[in-house]
């Protein structure tokens, strides 16, 4: 039994590294995708002399058939040497890393604070379903899901920064705690939308198991409420943990506007200039970095099955 | 002896009106009762609301005493968590949902123990079941039908409930498996003198097991008594009627009796016998006022103003049934069929051979898993068989006139089309016009103007007809039927199987036949195949499989048929 959960664990192991490497190709293309020419391109705005443009040439063996290119570029990128950057001149790993942690921070606060709020407010209201607070609740994430982050994000800045004067404007902050405080108000931006679609799908999850007949011969049995609930919950998990896996995806969408509008130096606003500066080293990496990130998180979830739901696992086994 | 239950006045309310009026209920330790009716009688209203388990805007009014304790149905401080599992379990109809799947069975049954020694009570338990121990470290869907309903009783008696309410406990096992279930109930009653109260559509299986029937019809309970009396002496004619539209395993009849009309909502009638409006012995006395339960003999009560005559409106009709016409060539062969589902333990059809005849009507019998539906669905297409041939007017390609009838009426229609549009959608796909709508529609006895209606507001019946009627549209020779009537009510069954038999004679229609009712093989078939784990065990001609059945596999199915076990 055991043996063969591993061996589906290695198995969808391979998959996703065969969809990256599939992925990769599609970003290497991206090069040769953007108008003009390539050596052109990776120039930017520095002089276009003959000397420069055959350095170009050379230094990302733009002489060599594509496949080959593609080998270079991807030996180094897994090393984390994704080439120099057009905009700065500088490497774009270091460049990279150095814009991680404010992201990650935030995007990490901002999924822990709507599946701390939502599930729980999920589960209250799908337990006292038609009811006042159901309604009220409902009807809070209807708005909290049409409302675009970058505007909530503005909202929040004129009441509590700007009006009030508890939170920082913009920046990172020093010190662990100083930090935190500056990324609460774009984390809560960003978990506004997210801790919505959480409360729903918690909601309907939950009120799809309350109605089952396991429910019914539970009560019809004697069990104690809470038990009820326990039960439910299990079940329930299993779509809930799907969803959570899939907004990761919807995380970094989400990131790039909030950075923007919080001024904050993460990989979203990277992204943003890179693309408006046609940085295409950069923007090939950032793309690499959330292919892996998302293509990573669906295999978190997949395996999550195997210790969630029994029946998946028999099916694994069986395979 | 002092009543283990009595329930005085049970009243069920929705938005809509009253579901269930007035019923009164009593129930000694060990004894059986039976609550017999049709979808939309009330039957598992009374059940939930005897458990406090009515749905989200149902409510109960009226008395419940529990071994000499009294509670207020309405009452909101009624303590139902600890009346339920202690006093009273319930337990529902489908074993494959009523256990929640991410939990081990250990696990379920347990959670009504005390903690410490709760391993070994669930071993107790599951050996008193008939289950090995190990059952405990499996899930729900490693375990067949049957053990899943052992489980479930196992989990409903784990807190020691004097009574049980069983909701339909079989209605979906199989016959065998259900003939094995029902002893074990009936073996624990004994062992624990525990009362059950059984919520069950079918007559024949009350008589078996109960020792008191009620009939309920429209929210009302228009009949008690002791099961023989009331199935033998009925004295309400809907009981009477309803007995007799249950097909008999031992012999054909020309034609099933049936009962004209539908159900009413039970808060549709007021002022009347809610059964006036389809009884043959109706008077103007049934159609001014509402019969009360009135005792025709000791213990013996009907809610008729003519009890004495109904005995009078079922005459069992006993004429020979005429000869169908002699099988002329084979019109469907099917030879050494064989077909394996990847991840299965045995193959679902093992060399299968079977012939039907230009206007014969063959039944497929068996239990579930046993192949008979892959069968139905190879010979139409709908799956590829591994190998062995599939002809057609001896020809293994080409047109096929073949349709399908599916189980479920209600997911076999397009509920965003409406009735018109089905047909007329099936109609073009064999070049036919619209316009032969209505002649399809009257072909299977509905009105022209249901083709403007939607499935939604169509009755189970119905839609079946409905679905017949699309399966003829494009001008089908052979109807693969698969267990057409096993989601209807037994009145409406009968209204079916006869525009089945209808059909076959005016048509010169070809049936396929699949079904696990023997009773309904014996109906509708000139042969019968039985079959067990993708092999056809035993065939002949309906008559003689059933009358003097050889294989060990069709004597033991024949055996598990509630009217059978009756035979003492």
């Amino acid at each position: 039994m055991n043996r063969a959960v591993l061996a589906f664990a290695l198995r969808r192991a391979a998959a996703t590294l065969a969809l990256l490497l599939a992925l990769s190709l599609l970003v290497f293309a991206l090069l040769y995708l953007a108008p003009g020419d390539v050596a052109r391109n990776l120039l930017g705005t520095r002089n276009v002399t003959p000397e420069a443009l055959a350095r170009i040439r050379e230094l990302h063996h733009l002489d060599e058939p594509f496949l080959a290119q593609y080998w270079w570029w991807l030996s180094h990128a897994v090393t984390g040497d994704f080439g120099t950057s057009i905009r700065t001149g500088g490497e774009v790993g270091p460049l990279l890393l150095d814009r991680t942690g404010v992201t990650a921070a935030t995007a990490g606060l901002a999924f822990l604070l709507s599946v701390l709020a939502g599930v729980p407010a999920g589960i209250a209201t799908a337990v006292r379903r038609g009811r006042p607070l159901d309604r009220m609740i409902v009807a809070a994430s209807v708005v909290g899901v049409s409302a675009p982050g970058f505007a909530v994000g503005l909202i929040l800045l004129y009441v509590f920064a700007l009006g009030l004067g508890w939170f920082p404007v913009y920046g990172t902050g020093e010190g662990f705690l100083d930090a935190l405080w500056h990324l609460v108000l774009p984390a809560v931006a960003l978990a506004c939308g997210l801790g919505a679609f959480v409360v729903k799908l918690t909601r309907a999850a939950v009120i799809r198991e309350l109605d089952q007949d396991y429910v019914t011969f539970a009560r019809g049995r004697g069990l104690s409420e809470r038990r009820v609930l326990r039960l439910v919950l299990r079940n329930a998990a299993i779509p809930i943990v799907t969803s959570l896996g899939l907004m990761v995806a919807y995380l970094f969408g989400g990131t790039v506007l909030i950075e923007v509008t919080f001024a904050l130096p993460g990989l979203g606003s990277l992204m943003e200039e890179s693309v408006l500066f046609k940085d295409i080293p950069v923007v090939q990496a950032l793309t690499l970095v959330v292919a892996l990130v998302v293509s990573v998180t669906a295999l978190a979830v997949d395996l999550s099955y195997l210790a969630i739901d029994p029946r998946v696992r028999a099916r694994a086994v069986r395979r | 002896m002092s009543p283990l239950l009595h329930a005085r006045d049970v009243r069920v309310t929705s938005a809509a009106g009253v579901l269930v009026t007035g019923i009164d209920l009593r129930l000694a330790p060990g004894e059986t009762v039976a609550i017999v009716g049709e979808s939309g009688s009330g039957k598992s209203m009374t059940a939930r609301a005897l458990t406090g388990l009515l749905p989200e805007g149902v409510h109960a009014t009226g008395r419940l005493e529990l071994s000499g304790q009294a509670y207020d149905l309405a009452a909101a401080r009624t303590p139902w968590q600890r009346i339920r599992g202690s006093q009273i379990a319930l337990l529902l109809q489908d074993p494959f949902t009523s256990l929640s799947p991410g939990h081990r069975c250990g696990e379920q049954i347990g959670w009504a123990l005390p903690r410490a020694g709760r391993a070994a009570g669930v071993a107790r338990l599951l050996a008193e079941v008939g289950l090995p121990a190990e059952v405990a470290e499996r899930y729900p869907f490693q375990l067949s039908g049957g053990m899943r309903q052992r489980v479930a009783i196992a989990a409903a008696l784990a807190a020691g409930p004097g009574l049980l309410i069983a909701d339909e406990p079989t209605t979906a096992l199989d016959v065998t498996t259900q003939h094995e279930v029902l002893e074990l109930v009936a073996g624990l009653q004994r062992a624990r003198r525990t009362g059950l109260i059984l919520i069950t559509h079918d007559l024949r299986l009350a008589r078996a097991r109960a020792d008191r029937i009620m009939v309920m019809y429209a929210g009302r309970l228009v009949e008690e008594g002791p099961a023989a009396e009331v199935m033998d002496r009925p004295a309400h004619p809907y009981t009477a009627r309803l007995a007799a539209c249950d097909p008999p395993v031992t012999h054909r009849l020309p034609a099933l009796p049936t009962i004209p009309g539908s159900v009413p909502r039970p808060y549709a009638v007021s002022g009347a016998c809610a059964f006036a409006d389809r009884c043959d012995l109706a008077i103007e006395a049934c159609r001014t006022a509402e019969p009360a339960l009135a005792e025709v003999a000791h213990g013996h009560a009907a809610a008729c103003v003519r009890p004495s005559d109904v005995r009078q409106v079922v005459a069992p009709s006993a004429a020979a049934v005429p000869p169908v016409a002699g099988p002329s060539s084979a019109l469907l062969t099917v030879r050494g069929l064989t077909k394996r589902f990847p991840g299965s333990a045995g193959p679902a059809l093992d060399g299968v051979d079977l012939e039907v005849a230009a206007g014969e009507a063959v039944a497929v019998v068996g239990e579930s898993g046993s192949g008979k539906t892959t069968l139905a669905r190879c010979v139409v297409g709908l799956e590829r068989a591994d190998g062995g041939s599939v002809e057609f007017g001896g020809r293994a390609t080409g047109p096929r006139r073949v349709q399908y009838v599916f189980q479920d009426p209600y997911s076999a229609l397009n509920p965003g089309l409406t009735v018109g549009a089905s047909l007329a959608e099936a109609l073009r796909a064999a070049g036919r016009p619209r316009s032969e709508v209505p002649g399809l529609l009257d072909l299977v006895g509905l009105p022209a103007a249901y083709a403007r209606r939607r499935p939604r507001a169509l009755s189970g019946g119905e839609r079946q007809r409905v679905a017949i009627a699309r399966a003829l549209a494009p001008g089908a020779e052979v109807l693969v039927c698969d267990e057409p009537v096993s989601a209807l009510d037994v009145s409406v069954q009968a209204q079916v199987l006869n525009l089945l038999s209808d059909l076959r004679r005016d048509l010169g229609l070809t049936l396929l036949f699949i079904t696990h009712d023997l009773a309904v093989a014996r109906q509708v078939a000139d042969r019968v195949y039985v079959m067990h784990r993708g092999r056809v065990v035993e065939t002949g001609p309906v008559g003689d499989v059933l009358g003097a059945p050889t294989h060990e596999y069709t004597q033991r199915l024949l055996a598990s048929v509630p009217a059978a076990t009756r035979a003492e």
